[in-house]
């Protein structure tokens, strides 16, 4: 099947290089921020080990940056070369965004090259920190712009059709659909706690593994307030994207819900598995609760499956995605405050190693709730790939290779995955803190001996 | 200027900032490997990695530029070479990922692994010899158009003396470009051995290169007899860039004026490029697509103007900076400061 049909192929193909590339873009989204808080923070305090902190998540980042860089630029031609009668429709309308996202790219690479080399460059270290805004305005940006083509993609407008041209085509409004503001922020917010889960995720792991410095508690706390801020802001803004659905794309929200009649006073399902025959059983049914989410009134209607042709319903699949991205979601925000107000409160058993351990865990869930949610808006849209206009057997290439493809890029991916582990464990394992540490202090001693 | 010109201008020019860049990225890559065969890999490495480290993700930009710009402004070209450039780009791309990915995984992470240095340098020639079949596409006689999807014929395609000397010429250039460049970072950073080294390669690589772009204009002769009238028009370009060759391959053989060669050889890349665009005016994909027919609507290019220069007002300086930290200041070049000498150690500091 993968060899003989070019849209099955194709969408292997995207959605083994986006799951893929899309741990590495949250990563170069969210890490930039972290290393100018703590960078901030080690200037404002005269602190070396938060400055040391913003240092080594740096030396780390670059590597990450480079995967990202370049899974990118597969994914931005892979658009062309996947789904040409889809870029042709979608460079009419869209391709002010995708262009915006260059310029964003071009910002922050020039940047992160010259903050990455310069550090002893500047007598004057806040001078060296001003070439980390740009880095974090433009890998924010290119965020936010490709995440406004995602939406286009999601709820097109700002162009009519008429007798199969295009007319009225007003870039502008392309770009501002309603799917963007949920979309956008939610996108940020989720990059942001993603990459502080995984850093205190690091810190967890090293004060489990027997270094007791105080350069890693300085981490874990740092980094799991982040982390806080971020998992609330997510989950208010998803909220949000609940009630955007209802109004817009009420099958997707009734697919992910497995609300299959329209009614009012809807229930929310959560888990539960659907058997052959279509009927929902072990699930949780809370009363009212969806009708809440999709429009803030517990009596109101909500559209079910019912209402659209069976040929449009998307996969009932989504369900489980949301499930998982849900309860990460909140598992994450419980986690770190708890975390948080045990510090503050001194609750012993925020320190023990089984919280610990919950911690080191907190990092891995929070991407695979990246993936899930990506999966479910993704797979939550079929058959469409511009929702209600274009379907993703009208997009896709008719080129006999793709199945090939799907294999080389499959493979490569996997190995580059392996590699970034081993090399980024090897750059730190051979040069833990302490080390660094000591260095630091024997240069210093040797400058004012 | 009409708007379709402004357009493929504006994309040609960072096309060519992509070979140029490009080319030095790659072609180091390549000498990186021979000079490991040779056991010369003591004198050039460090060199090129005080280059590369910090410039090697802006070069991959002007990629994306272009190609992105280029579904931008010209909306059906994403029809037509999408479906047929699947297999030589997908083949490009795995080659770039392979390159952009392990160089930071080299660089940053761990010391460097002969066997991958080989592996690395031998991609960075694949790359442009794979790219460079788009050129010879874009001439047009490979691609027939079946129940509406265009079709590669990747016979033709394979047999045909034009591509190989497309891709011929686009490897030779890599190497005399980046030879030509680091010759000249090489004498900046006061490294004799490294100089003459380079050197040494930049003047083995010119006559080549002028070889296999006489090559180019006698096959397009019968391939596209349009364009190649068109190149006889312009023959006063070609014949200005061939003087700038002259002036460069003098230079560097009289070791002097490094700084001057590398611009004559900008300016000689600039003009054959520039003029070899012209003559392939007004096709994008010859005889299907021209750039009128393949432009994109008014608001939009309207909308993508502004966004470019706006996007030029912020990147100009910034470009400007990154070349006077690393291009520009001694000190660097040199790796005299002490955090260059960590950075080599380490990766960063």
């Amino acid at each position: 099947m993968l060899f003989d049909d070019p849209v099955f192929g194709s969408r292997v193909l995207t959605i083994i290089t986006l799951s893929f590339h899309v741990i590495y873009a949250t990563i170069g989204v969210g890490v930039p921020l972290m290393i100018m808080i703590a960078h901030w923070v080690g200037i404002k305090k005269n602190d070396e080990h938060y400055i040391l902190l913003a240092k080594r998540w740096a030396r780390g980042f670059v590597v990450t940056v480079a995967v990202g860089v370049v899974t990118g630029t597969a994914m931005g031609l892979q658009l062309s070369l996947l789904w040409p009668n889809f870029m042709e429709l979608a460079g009419n309308v869209i391709a002010l965004p995708l262009f915006l996202e260059v310029f964003a790219f071009f910002f922050e690479a020039i940047f992160l090259g010259i903050y990455a080399y310069t550090w002893d460059r500047f007598e004057d270290r806040r001078k060296h920190f001003l070439l980390l805004i740009p880095v974090v305005l433009g890998a924010g940006a290119s965020a936010v712009f490709i995440t406004v083509v995602n939406s286009f993609m999601n709820s097109p407008q700002g162009f009519d059709i008429v007798n199969g041209q295009l007319v009225n085509l007003n870039p502008i409004a392309a770009m501002f659909t309603p799917a963007m503001p949920t979309k956008v922020s939610h996108v940020l917010a989720t990059a942001y706690m993603t990459v502080a889960f995984l850093l205190a995720s690091i810190a967890a792991f090293k004060l489990l593994k027997g270094s007791n410095h105080v350069y890693h508690k300085k981490s874990l706390y740092l980094t799991m307030k982040m982390g806080l801020i971020f998992s609330i802001a997510a989950a208010l803004i998803g909220d949000l994207s609940g009630k955007y659905l209802a109004e817009y794309q009420p099958e997707k929200l009734a697919a992910a819900e497995w609300h299959f009649e329209t009614e009012e006073g809807a229930p929310l399902l959560m888990y539960g598995i659907l058997d052959g025959e279509g009927e929902v059983k072990y699930e949780i049914k809370i009363p009212y609760a969806l009708s809440i989410l999709a429009s803030g009134s517990p009596t109101s209607e909500v559209i079910g499956l019912d209402q659209f042709p069976e040929e449009e319903t998307p996969p009932l699949v989504i369900h489980y995605f949301f499930d998982v991205m849900v309860t990460i979601g909140m598992f994450m925000v419980v986690l770190s405050l708890v975390y948080w107000t045990g510090i503050k409160r001194k609750w012993p058993f925020v320190r023990s190693n089984w919280y610990r351990w919950l911690i080191v865990l907190g990092g891995p869930l929070s991407v695979i709730a990246i993936e899930a949610g990506w999966w479910m808006t993704e797979v939550g849209r079929q058959p469409w790939i511009l929702n209600g206009i274009m379907t993703i057997e009208a997009a896709a290439t008719s080129s006999d290779y793709v199945g090939l493809m799907v294999i080389l890029f499959g493979g490569l991916y996997l190995i580059l995955g392996i590699g970034t582990i081993v090399v980024l464990n090897r750059m730190f394992r051979k040069n833990p803190v302490e080390l660094e540490l000591e260095q630091q202090e024997a240069i210093k001693g040797g400058e004012t001996a | 200027m009409s708007l379709e010109i402004l357009g493929i201008s504006v994309l040609w020019t960072f096309l060519f900032g992509y070979v140029i860049l490009g080319s030095i990225d790659f072609g180091a890559g390549f000498f990186n490997a021979y000079s490991i065969i040779t056991g010369k890999h003591h004198l050039i490495t460090k060199i090129i990695q005080r280059y590369l480290s910090p410039v090697w993700e802006v070069t991959n930009v002007f990629f994306v530029f272009f190609f992105v710009g280029m579904v931008g402004f010209f909306p059906k070209t994403a029809f037509y070479y999408g479906s047929v450039l699947l297999v030589p780009a997908s083949i490009a791309l795995l080659l770039m990922i392979i390159r952009g990915s392990y160089y930071a995984f080299e660089t940053y992470g761990s010391k460097g692994h002969k066997g991958y240095a080989l592996m690395y340098g031998i991609a960075g020639l694949l790359i442009p010899a794979s790219l460079s079949v788009v050129l010879a596409i874009s001439e047009g006689g490979f691609i027939s158009i079946i129940d509406g999807n265009p079709i590669l014929d990747y016979r033709a395609l394979f047999t045909s003396p034009l591509t190989w000397s497309i891709v011929v010429l686009s490897i030779v250039a890599v190497l005399y470009i980046a030879a030509v460049f680091l010759s000249w970072y090489a004498n900046k950073a006061g490294d004799t051995a490294a100089t003459n080294l380079m050197r040494k390669y930049a003047l083995c690589w010119a006559f080549p290169l002028i070889i296999a772009a006489a090559g180019i204009i006698y096959e397009l002769s019968s391939h596209n007899p349009g364009q190649f009238e068109r190149i006889l028009d312009l023959w006063w370009i070609f014949g200005l860039s061939f003087l700038l060759w002259i002036g460069t391959v003098w230079l560097v053989w009289k070791k002097k004026n490094y700084g001057l060669a590398v611009g004559l050889l900008i300016g000689q890349f600039a003009l054959a490029f520039f003029a070899y665009g012209i003559s392939l005016y007004p096709y994008l994909l010859y005889p299907y697509l021209t750039i009128y027919e393949g432009f994109t609507n008014e608001a939009m290019a309207i909308s993508l103007v502004v966004v470019f220069i706006l996007g030029l007002i912020l990147l100009v300086p910034s470009i400007y900076l990154l070349l006077k930290l690393f291009l520009f200041d001694k000190d660097y070049v040199r790796g005299n400061r002490k955090n260059v000498k960590s950075n080599e150690k380490r990766g960063l500091s």
